[in-house]
């Protein structure tokens, strides 16, 4: 490992030890470069919640045959999306079981556990973990350059030449360093879980998988009409139950996030599932949700911003997949960082190296092919229409009315669409950008 | 099953109390507020996002029209700062290291 330059505590500072942090530090150090990774929990994973599935196919790079060692709960053999309208849904299921071997797809996870084991493949790899210090501002020299962060400890200041800020998505480093152009409160959704506890044999019989074989569940529907969705996850032996909420919609109503939950848990499809099921944990975090729209400039001199903090999460309905954008901009970060020291070029052209990577990959491709679709997905007809005018189709398709002969689907659908107030051109329209944004 | 079957399997499964609800989640509880709230600056807002928004149920409105902040039982969400309209309403960092909210199974 290169010793920093005298003044300098290490090469590269990483700010916050989520999956984007953790995987940064293993990139650099794997490099030989000196990091210091610091989070503010008590341990990695202590401050993070989401909905419950990591897809880690990018650690092959990082972390080979990760699966042998990744605390998982249960292997995603299924994923369904419910269309929910007030008493009837409309369910499409996939199921691969080859995703329960390996090299598998999904796993369900719990996050201290998974955000742990990541940082402690940091920790093999060279990075110095420093928990329970939260950081609390840019250092920067009297050029005005950055040169490492203060911390709430006493002398707590760390100098480096980079900061790679993977501090979620309050991200203050980001919004003191000038990135974030402004904070819209659309952007964010809410999102709010319980996690509850059944016996395994219950869940293996409800959900139809058996030994660690799990389920993916996003629901559309379902959120007492506050723009959002739903999302049901098993683990080993809880299921978790949650909503994202659009924040300006939910706080221009009444009802509160726990309401919301409770309603969802009422739904016909949804109380069988988790019928006699006891709240172990409630948990409530937001997500930056409009993708390409709001993110930040990635890059300054130096400074990289990587995962939440740079609104790399992929939220697009039948996606929730954050956890992975985060671990491979980190990786991404942490390997353009450590180019940067080696060059001795740490200014924004040094270290564009990073968004080289993002470009060309899935991070930024991914978010490029989908931009339209969160802003469509979240939009007040898909939200508020769609699932009834779905669930109303198909409900007269499948209704056997004798003696009336069946009606053609053809007039149902008018009908139906007439009934849920969606005018033909919207229609027209929406199906139109929803087949080019998911194509 | 029958109507009177269907209501009680509803009633034999209560929701959970706020309360209850909060005490699943675990907070390291530090003596120095890391949100504060003005309350002059609330006397005059009638909108009142954040007392819908916040999943903890933190900000209690009082008789007199104004807001009763609690920072204790925080998840650290951001959802106050980003939905509240009124500039200087709340000042918002993050606990002291190692304090606040502690997920297990999330
Ligand atoms: C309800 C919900 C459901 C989701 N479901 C899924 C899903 O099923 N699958 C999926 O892939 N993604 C999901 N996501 C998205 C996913 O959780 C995020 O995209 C991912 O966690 C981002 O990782 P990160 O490392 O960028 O940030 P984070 O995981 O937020 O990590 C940031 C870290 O920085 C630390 N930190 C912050 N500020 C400071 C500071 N000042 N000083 C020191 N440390 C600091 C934090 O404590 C934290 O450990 C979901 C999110 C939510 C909210
Ligand atoms: S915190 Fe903001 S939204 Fe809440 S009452 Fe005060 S001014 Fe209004
Ligand atoms: S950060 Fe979240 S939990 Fe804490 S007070 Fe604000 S809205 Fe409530």
């Amino acid at each position: 490992m290169t010793a920093p330059a005298h003044d300098f505590d290490a090469d590269i500072i990483v700010v916050g030890a989520g999956p984007a942090g953790s995987c940064a530090a293993i990139a650099a150090a794997r490099e030989g470069k000196s990091v210091i990774l610091v989070e503010r929990g008590p341990f990695p994973g202590s401050k993070n919640m989401y909905g419950g599935v990591v897809y880690p196919r990018i650690l092959d790079e990082l972390i080979p045959s990760w699966w042998e060692t990744m605390p998982v709960q249960r292997w995603v053999v299924k994923r369904s999306t419910m269309l929910l309208s007030d008493t009837g849904a409309l369910n499409v299921d996939f199921r691969a079981n080859a995703w329960g071997a390996p090299p598998y797809n999904g796993a369900t996870a719990y996050r201290p556990d998974f955000d742990n084991w990541l940082a402690n493949h940091a920790v093999a790899a060279g990075a110095r973990l420093v928990c329970s210090t939260t950081v609390t501002g840019l250092l920067r020299d009297s050029h005005g350059r950055i040169e490492g962060v203060s911390t709430d400890r006493p002398d707590g200041d760390l100098r480096a030449p980079i900061v790679i800020a993977c501090d979620g998505v309050n991200s203050f480093l980001a919004k003191e360093s000038g990135l974030y152009p402004h904070t819209d409160a659309s952007n964010f959704t809410l999102g709010v879980k319980e996690t509850l506890a059944l016996p395994k044999h219950v869940i293996d019989e409800r959900f139809g998988v058996r030994d660690n074989q799990g389920v993916d569940i996003e629901i559309l529907g379902g959120t007492s009409g506050v723009n959002g969705g739903g999302f049901i996850y098993t683990n080993l032996d809880t299921v978790a139950l949650g909503v994202v909420l659009k924040l300006p919609k939910l706080a221009a109503q009444q009802k509160r996030p726990e309401q919301i939950i409770a309603e969802l848990k009422r739904h016909p499809a949804v109380a069988p599932l988790i019928e006699g099921a006891e709240v172990k944990e409630y948990s409530a975090h937001v997500i930056p949700e409009a993708g390409l729209e709001m993110m930040p400039t990635m890059v300054a001199d130096g400074m990289l911003v990587a995962g939440d903090a740079a609104a790399l999460c992929l939220a697009a309905g039948i996606w929730l997949e954050g956890v992975n954008f985060a671990m491979a901009s980190g990786m991404y970060a942490g390997q353009a960082a450590a180019e940067a020291i080696t060059k001795n070029d740490v200014s924004s052209r040094g270290l564009s190296g990073y968004t080289d990577r993002l470009e060309k990959t899935f991070v930024l491709r991914d978010h490029k092919k989908l931009r339209k679709v969160p802003h469509l997905v979240l939009s007040d007809r898909v939200q508020h229409k769609y699932p009834a005018f779905v669930a109303g189709v198909v409900e007269r398709v499948f209704r056997v009315d004798n003696p009336h002969p069946k009606p053609g689907v053809r007039r149902i659908v008018r009908e139906e669409r007439k009934k849920a107030g969606i005018g033909l051109l919207d229609l027209l329209r929406d199906g139109w950008t929803g087949m080019r944004g998911f194509g | 099953m029958s109507h009177t079957a269907r209501i009680e399997r509803d009633n034999a499964w209560p929701e959970i109390s706020f309360e209850e609800r909060i005490g699943t989640a675990e907070f390291r509880i530090h003596e120095k507020a890391h949100i504060t709230v003005n309350g002059d600056s609330c006397r005059g807002c009638t909108t009142r996002e954040c007392v819908v928004a916040c999943p903890a149920n933190l900000f209690v409105p009082t008789s007199d029209g104004g807001i009763l902040f609690n920072y204790e039982n925080c998840f650290e969400c951001g959802t106050c700062y980003l939905v509240c309209n009124k500039e200087g309403a709340i000042s918002w960092t993050y606990p002291e290291g190692g304090y606040g909210i502690v997920f297990h199974r999330t």
